[in-house]
């Protein structure tokens, strides 16, 4: 029975980090549909989500909502520069040379905030206070439900968007086909910005629900982004339900591994099926093979 | 030479070719001719190896080589030039070459890293071979020029010193004269006889109506991923069903 | 071909000379590490500048050089030389069989994937407490030696890594000059165009990749040797990326650009004390600048300069 116990509440704290990690999975795939670039910064989004937050409370003295706004919105200022100044200049640029820019963004970026926070681990307080509740003998953390809350606002939100507005199938389109996308009309240059404004903004929003939780530092943004990477891959890229699931899954083998098996390889544990899933699945575990149109 | 046998090719839903079968004779020139989106270049991807056919076999001299990787072929014998040049742009002419004679050499990482004299000797082989087809296309001068930089025209015939240093049976070329100008089709023309001259089988696939009826001595006609004929020149001129395809019902 | 083998040797000459001024001081001790630096550099570049394939876990190569030596020869005190020679060969045969999974990827997945082996290599080398002392670190190695001779001073150091560095920057000209180098480079200009042309880059890829790992094994196995102390911190991600780095400013597919750019980010530190915190600051500023403004690094960089410099002064005179 206690095991039993026990493996319940590693489902539950699984389920919580791998929704963070299905986030951040979106916001890899939002950007890499637009532009075919896979972003080595974007676990630096989720970083500066929670650090600004911080930074907002405890510095501008700013209630948490005002402060996640502030948070969200500095980090998506940040993707657009981003884009503007290391991304737009490079027309045509092979995908090694994106690779070793977005590297050279993740390290600028996490060394900012290094000098300007300094080094040490911060926590943010938990968004409705920290009293357990009980479910079938596992404890839940109001964070925990917070976090499945916001996890599904966004997904729902962000198939709304790709699916009902214009400028999410707009989208859609350069994410099929960027020449014909722009021989419609559609400003190819405006939708890779646009793709990065959603994604900086759904990847600090996964950055600033997790911070309660595990305490959050200038570093955290290379292994949180690793994750998220996982979990898009595991979905096959998509920015669907794939890579919710993936996320879902790699967080619960993730807690599971960490609580039965040994919690020093628990970031070892998503990287293991990180290189399975490139080694013989590399289109994700849920998609068709489709014959490849060279 | 090459025969090929019953090829069909899907992607997804969609038939690009089906069912096409024909032979190209040894020591021929063999144009493959029809209207945009007949499935000219998918042929080619699935003769070389690019990709696998869907249905059908690929013959080469008699020996199904269906299955195998474009390099495998390459070393069989069949080589092949593509429709956009594709040269190593960051290597030089002579390089561009010397990659082409990979197969005529085999230097291993131990005997490159450490010198071996036998390697050295092989070294000097290629490149004076490499010389020698560059000569053999008329561009010896830029041999030291980055491939990158050369005109089209120029490319071209550094593609085919390239295609030519594989020592191939059968050369397929993909539309050799796009973006040439009139005079440098002209001299492609006399270039592509001198090779089959030296007894290499050639196969083609070719917009330039007038290149094609000057030095091809046998054609075939696809239409919408289907053979619509076969026969030289002056029977695919004469060719009811042909015109049709290439002018539309009256 | 000539004017190659004087520069080679010109480059020998400055690498004998340089310690004779610095008379055995600090700098020497730096120069040590610009050699073990510049030969995990050069290993990198024939893979990324040459062949085009991205890696981002040459520190786990290093490390498992680096804690194999120093496993070996403390635990189980086995001669230093063999030890070197055993842990090469076993971290190359690994990346050979690694090499042919991983290297079927292409771009970010390739990225990703080393990325993932050097994370997973630096928690093994965190977490296998008992076999390499975990964070603590792995002491008490000792210093190589030749006969009588011991590696015991900086200078004496000095000359045992560049040694070794100057016969694997040898081999490496031979190779990028030949057969097999351009082989490599056609694989990076196009992929499909050289299979066709015959290059096996499936196995060339796998090659060169087994070298490059060969290569940082024997650096990290100098390394352990010469500090005879050694922690998971000098293996983690953040030195793969200095890696990638000091290539990128020193030039990809440049032999010597990797060792100019090892030498520069290896002094820079050095050189202005404050700059420690700054590092991946500007580690971050040279990878973005250096791709968007000078792809080619310093090596094709500077001459480019100067050659838009030097017309514009002559019309003037």
């Amino acid at each position: 029975m206690e095991l039993f116990q026990q493996i319940t509440q590693f489902v539950i704290s699984g389920l919580a980090t791998g929704a963070i990690y299905a986030l951040i999975g979106l916001s890899f795939a939002i950007i890499f549909n637009s532009t075919g670039i896979i972003n080595f910064a974007q676990g630096e989004f989720v970083m500066l989500g929670g650090v600004m937050t911080i930074f907002s409370l405890n510095v501008l003295h700013l209630p948490l909502i005002a402060a996640i706004a502030v948070a969200v919105a500095a980090t998506t200022v940040v993707g657009v520069v981003f884009e503007r100044l290391a991304i737009r200049p490079l027309k045509n640029a092979t995908p090694l040379a994106l690779i070793i820019i977005t590297i050279g963004a993740s390290i600028l970026i996490r060394g900012v905030v290094m000098l300007v926070w300094g080094k040490d681990t911060q926590a943010l307080p938990a968004f409705s206070g920290n009293d357990p509740i009980s479910v079938v003998g596992a404890t839940l953390l109001p964070q925990h439900l917070w976090i499945f809350g916001v996890t599904v606002l966004v997904i729902v939100g962000c198939r709304l968007f790709f699916h009902h507005t214009i400028s999410g199938k707009a989208m859609r389109a350069c994410s099929f086909n960027r020449r014909a996308a722009n021989l419609v009309g559609i400003s190819v240059g405006r939708m890779v910005l646009f793709s990065f404004v959603i994604s900086a903004a759904v990847g600090s929003l996964a950055g600033v629900i997790i911070a309660p939780l595990t305490m959050t530092a200038y570093d955290v943004g290379v292994m949180l982004g690793l994750k998220g990477f996982c979990a898009a891959i595991m979905g096959g890229m998509g920015s669907g339900l794939g890579t919710v699931l993936g996320g879902l899954i790699l967080g619960t083998l993730e807690s599971l591994g960490a609580g039965l098996i040994s919690s020093g390889y628990k970031d070892a544990i998503a990287f293991f099926i990180l290189l399975l899933i490139l080694f013989i699945r590399p289109q994700g575990l849920f998609k068709k093979g489709e014959t490849e149109r060279v | 030479m090459l025969n090929l046998s019953g090829i069909g090719k899907r992607f997804g839903g969609l038939t690009a070719l089906d069912g096409i079968s024909f032979n190209v004779g040894e020591g021929s020139i063999t144009g493959i001719i029809g209207p945009n989106g007949a499935g000219k270049t998918t042929l080619f991807n699935v003769a070389t190896g690019i990709y696998p056919p869907s249905s059908g076999a690929v013959l080469l001299q008699g020996k199904d080589i269906s299955k195998l990787p474009p390099e495998g072929r390459a070393r069989l014998g069949l080589v092949r030039t593509f429709q956009n040049i594709e040269l190593f742009g960051k290597m030089t002419v002579l390089e561009n070459v010397l990659v082409g004679l990979h197969t005529q050499s085999k230097a291993g990482i131990f005997s490159c890293a450490f010198r071996m004299p036998w390697q050295m000797t092989e070294e000097r082989r290629v490149r004076e071979r490499a010389k020698e087809l560059l000569d053999f296309v008329g561009i010896p001068e830029l041999m030291d020029v980055e491939a990158g930089t050369l005109s089209f025209g120029k490319g071209r015939l550094l593609e085919i010193a390239r295609a030519m240093a594989l020592e191939p049976k059968l050369l397929l070329m993909d539309e050799p004269a796009a973006g040439l100008n009139s005079s440098e089709t002209a001299e492609l023309a006399d270039l592509i006889k001198k090779i089959r001259d030296l007894g290499i089988t050639i196969g083609l696939v070719e917009h330039d109506m007038d290149l094609v009826m000057d030095i091809c001595d046998q054609l075939v006609v696809l239409n919408l991923g289907t053979m619509l004929a076969e026969g030289t020149p002056r029977e695919i001129q004469d060719n009811q069903a042909v015109i049709t395809a290439y002018l539309g019902e009256e | 071909m000539k004017s190659d083998k004087l520069k080679f040797l010109a480059f020998c000459l400055v690498v004998l000379l340089a310690p004779l001024p610095l008379a055995g001081g600090y700098l020497t001790n730096v120069l040590i590490f610009v050699g073990i630096n510049g030969v995990l550099a050069l290993g990198l570049n024939l893979l990324l500048g040459y062949a085009g394939q991205i890696s981002l876990g040459q520190a786990a190569f290093f490390g498992l050089g680096a804690y194999g030596s120093g496993v070996l020869t403390t635990t189980y005190a086995m001669n230093p030389w063999l030890a070197m020679a055993v842990v090469a060969v076993c971290v190359a045969a690994f990346a050979f069989a690694l090499g042919f999974p991983v290297l079927r990827l292409k771009g970010h997945y390739l990225a990703m994937a080393t990325l993932g082996v050097g994370v997973i290599a630096n928690i093994a080398f965190n977490e296998t407490v008992d076999l390499t002392g975990g964070p603590s670190g792995l002491s008490g190695i000792p210093n190589l030696s030749i006969g009588g001779l011991i590696f015991d001073t900086d200078l004496k150091n000095y000359y045992l890594v560049w040694s070794f560095a100057l016969v694997m920057i040898f081999l490496s000209l031979n190779l990028v000059n030949s057969r097999f180098g351009r082989g490599l480079r056609a694989i990076h200009d196009s992929e499909v165009a050289a299979r066709v042309m015959g290059v096996n880059a499936r196995l060339m890829k796998v090659q060169v990749f087994t070298l490059s790992a060969f290569i940082s094994a024997i650096a990290g196995s100098l390394y352990c040797h010469v500090m005879t102390f050694i922690s998971p911190t000098s293996f983690s991600f953040h030195v793969s990326v200095e890696l990638l780095t000091m290539i990128v400013i020193g030039g990809l597919g440049s032999v010597y650009g990797s060792i100019l750019g090892a030498l520069l980010l290896t002094l820079l530190p050095e050189m202005l004390r404050t700059f420690h915190d700054y590092d991946i600051v500007v580690y971050g500023m040279l990878l973005i600048s250096m791709t968007i403004y000078m792809p080619g690094g310093l090596v094709a960089g500077i001459p480019a300069l100067f050659r838009r410099l030097l017309p514009a002064r002559g019309s003037n005179a």
